[in-house]
């Protein structure tokens, strides 16, 4: 594998094998020196066209714990509207030796136009409406940790709320979790909703309550304001009444149910219950894991091939 | 005074086919030949053995970017394309910069047309002042300037009273107006065609309805006020059906189609690749057969390129930033052939004598091949097989869909004014 540009991409054969890679990886981060020689000499760009500063964070950590050199380069959009073309900022970077480029763009599809222009690895953090595959990922690792669920996730249901339609991590999610075997509903109004799912592994239910006490995973996806603007929601608080987590919503829960959101949070919309008081919240579970996944694609695109050798992930030394 | 022979291929034209050679002279076919008789003599003779010898195209929609965008194109190398793929005239459309909205600017595009020589330049007109929307533009002065077809391409007329006022101030002028069908409420942001590619790929939709709104609004406008228009490169299923029945109403419409909708679906932009982002958008199977039977059974009367040149920076965008349009005037004639299951002679009407009676030039493009014509005339071998290369196109710019594609038909020679443009598939000026 070259690039991780899409979960479409992965087999869940390789899906299982980065999630094992990731153990590896929790197991680093754990140490007293959380960081090993891995990827010692190879050079990992960020290549920002819009803010993120956790995913870039996150990225930037998952490097320097394999060891690997960082530059962070966060270009404003504005600035490639002003003349430079996407070509010439990849090759113009490039040509400074980079054997990674880890690319967020507010442009479903940039990330693949990129590996025309580079040799580098492209690793995809996000592309507009597109995809987010390492953070279908990190779900993945944590709803298999948190539910202990190494083998696959045959049996599980898990409901992914709110605005499917905007949202690349509702895409890379469904894929990821039908992949492994799970039953995947989506729930929104029909304004949130593609304007076709053909093809998609899901089913669709408009009626969160229906659904809350069979459910193994509330995935609750972040409602922007602007969406208003566009006649999709008459208002934010009738979205947060029929699709909101409330802490009735979430009493009537299994108890072993998680609780999951992507990040940033719309305190008082998706989520008006305290996060703090769901025993079935896992969201800060999904940054943490959320290095150890970045560490694991660094490791299987750059590392020495895709078997881990012991000598790795031995402690740094130096 | 020279003399042009044309021999051993077959005349085909709206009376038929039949095996002929021809001498022109003057610009005008001075001697036909069909078989028996003594053989025709002449200075310069091309040969079209194998070759239909057809009326020259007609193309009524063409960017030639000149005057604003003479990086992505010019009317000299426009032009060269357009004599290139068999057309002895095209109609340039008016979203140059400045707009093609007043006679100082139709005057100088169609004078950047003679001076290329290659073939007529036929500058059509705004509906609206600097295709706002907003206000009428000139109508009696540029039709008075040679004037035709108006059309805000690239925008439709959003304003239904604008569009009435539209037609009926028309009405005593003889003109055409040409529709852009597009609701633009309906496509705000939009990059591709509505449907299940653009829900994976996470792009937002162009839906087939914000065309069809308006080529409804519009053939209601013309029952209205019996003012004749023409709908510019349809690309769905459901407004082929709309004019079919229009047509069989006996309203005054008629529509045209691209190349690329009857080839290229939506699934091409899988890759995201800008070359194939174009407005209206690539759109399903389904449309493609819908207009592939729209034009078999003369509901589209002409085969328009929508020819539209981009620098090659500004595609190497992500899709969302990048500009619509491809070009297309140079594969036109092969793609036809290759996909259309339609007689030779369907496909010519479409390209050269039924776009000519549109453009309002039929008194000398597309006329029969016969004594005392004009000889503006389109040689091809029908059959021959060749691969399309960007680098080898003779438009300044290299976005063609079609890179790679093995096509069938090729142009050999095209006369315009009597004078050989292209000759052996390589163009004289």
């Amino acid at each position: 594998m070259k690039h991780l540009l899409s979960i479409e991409d992965l087999s869940a054969a390789q899906i299982h094998h980065l999630l094992e890679l990731t153990d590896h990886m929790v197991e680093v981060s754990s140490r007293p020196i959380p960081k090993v020689p891995a990827l010692r000499g190879k050079n990992v760009v960020s290549l920002f066209f819009e803010d993120s500063t956790r995913t870039r964070t996150s990225f930037d950590t998952a490097a320097k714990r394999l060891s690997a050199d960082t530059m962070n380069f966060a270009i404003s959009s504005s600035s490639v509207n002003k003349g430079e073309s996407l070509r010439d900022t990849i090759e113009t970077i490039s040509a400074m030796g980079v054997d990674a480029f880890v690319v967020r763009h507010k442009s479903s599809g940039a990330p693949q136009m990129v590996t025309r222009w580079t040799n580098a690895s492209i690793i995809n953090a996000g592309d507009g409406w597109h995809q987010h595959p390492t953070q279908a990922l990190l779900d993945c690792f944590t709803i298999r940790t948190s539910l202990n669920r190494r083998d696959g996730f045959d049996g599980l249901h898990i409901a992914i709320v709110g605005d499917i339609k905007h949202s690349r991590v509702a895409r890379s999610d469904v894929q990821a979790f039908a992949a492994l075997g799970a039953r995947v509903t989506l729930v929104a109004p029909p304004t949130l909703l593609p304007p076709s799912l053909d093809g998609w592994p899901v089913e669709v239910s408009h009626d969160l309550d229906a659904l809350l006490p069979h459910l193994d995973v509330l995935y609750l996806l972040r409602v922007q304001r602007e969406r208003m603007d566009d006649a999709l929601l008459p208002s934010l608080d009738e979205y947060s009444a029929m699709y909101g987590l409330t802490p009735a919503r979430a009493a009537r829960m299994a108890p072993h149910a998680l609780v999951m959101h992507p990040g940033p949070m719309n305190r008082g919309v998706e989520m008006v219950a305290d996060p703090g008081e769901l025993p079935g919240s896992v969201i800060l579970n999904q940054v943490t894991n959320g290095v150890a996944v970045r560490m694991a694609v660094l490791f299987w695109l750059l590392g020495s091939g895709a078997d881990l050798k012991s000598s790795d992930l031995k402690g740094d030394a130096s | 005074m020279t003399r042009l022979l044309i021999t051993g291929g077959t005349l085909l034209d709206q009376h038929g086919e039949r095996a002929g050679d021809l001498a022109i002279e003057d610009g005008h076919i001075v001697a036909v030949r069909d078989g028996a008789g003594p053989r025709l003599t002449g200075d310069t003779v091309l040969d079209a053995s194998e070759c239909i010898v057809a009326p020259g195209f007609v193309d009524l929609h063409v960017h030639l970017r000149e005057p604003g965008k003479e990086e992505a194109e010019t009317i000299e190398t426009g032009s060269r394309a357009a004599a290139l793929g068999g057309f002895t005239a095209v109609v340039a459309m008016p979203n140059t910069d400045p707009a093609q909205d007043c006679v100082a600017v139709v005057d100088f595009v169609r004078a950047q047309g003679r001076k290329a020589g290659l073939c007529e330049v036929l500058p059509s007109g705004c509906i609206t002042i600097g295709r706002a929307g907003e206000q009428l533009a000139p109508y009696g002065e540029l039709a008075a300037a040679g004037v035709h077809l108006f059309t805000d391409d690239g925008n439709g007329v959003q304003d239904p009273q604008l569009m009435r006022r539209a037609l009926e101030y028309a009405k005593p002028l003889g003109i055409v107006l040409a529709q852009h069908c597009e609701v633009t409420a309906l496509t705000k942001g939009a990059v591709m065609h509505e449907g299940s590619c653009c829900s994976r790929l996470g792009l937002p939709g162009w839906p087939a309805l914000a065309e069809e709104l308006m080529v409804f609004r519009d053939i209601e406008l013309v029952r209205l006020t019996g003012v004749p228009m023409h709908f510019l490169h349809l690309s769905t299923a459901r407004s082929v059906q709309l004019v079919r029945q229009a047509k069989a109403e006996g309203l005054p419409i008629t529509a045209e189609a691209t190349p690329h909708h009857f080839t290229l679906t939506d699934e091409q932009l899988g890759g995201y690749d800008p070359v194939f982002k174009v407005n209206p958008p690539l759109r399903t199977r389904a449309d493609i057969d819908a207009i592939k039977a729209g034009l078999a059974d003369g509901t589209i009367d002409a085969i328009a390129t929508d020819h539209a040149p981009h620098a090659p920076h500004t595609k190497e965008m992500p899709l969302d930033q990048a500009p619509p349009g491809m070009v297309g005037l140079e594969t036109a004639l092969a793609l036809a052939i290759t996909e259309l299951d339609m007689p030779l002679a369907d496909i010519v009407a479409a390209l050269s004598w039924q776009p000519a009676a549109i453009a309002g030039v039929a008194d000398r493009h597309g006329r029969p091949i016969a004594v005392g014509e004009p000889a503006n005339l389109t040689v091809f071998h029908p059959t021959q097989q060749w691969a399309v290369v960007p680098a080898q196109l003779a438009s300044k710019s290299r976005n063609t869909p079609y890179a790679g594609r093995t096509v069938q038909g090729k142009v050999r020679h095209t006369i315009f004014e009597g004078n050989p443009v292209v000759i052996d598939s390589a163009a004289q000026r």
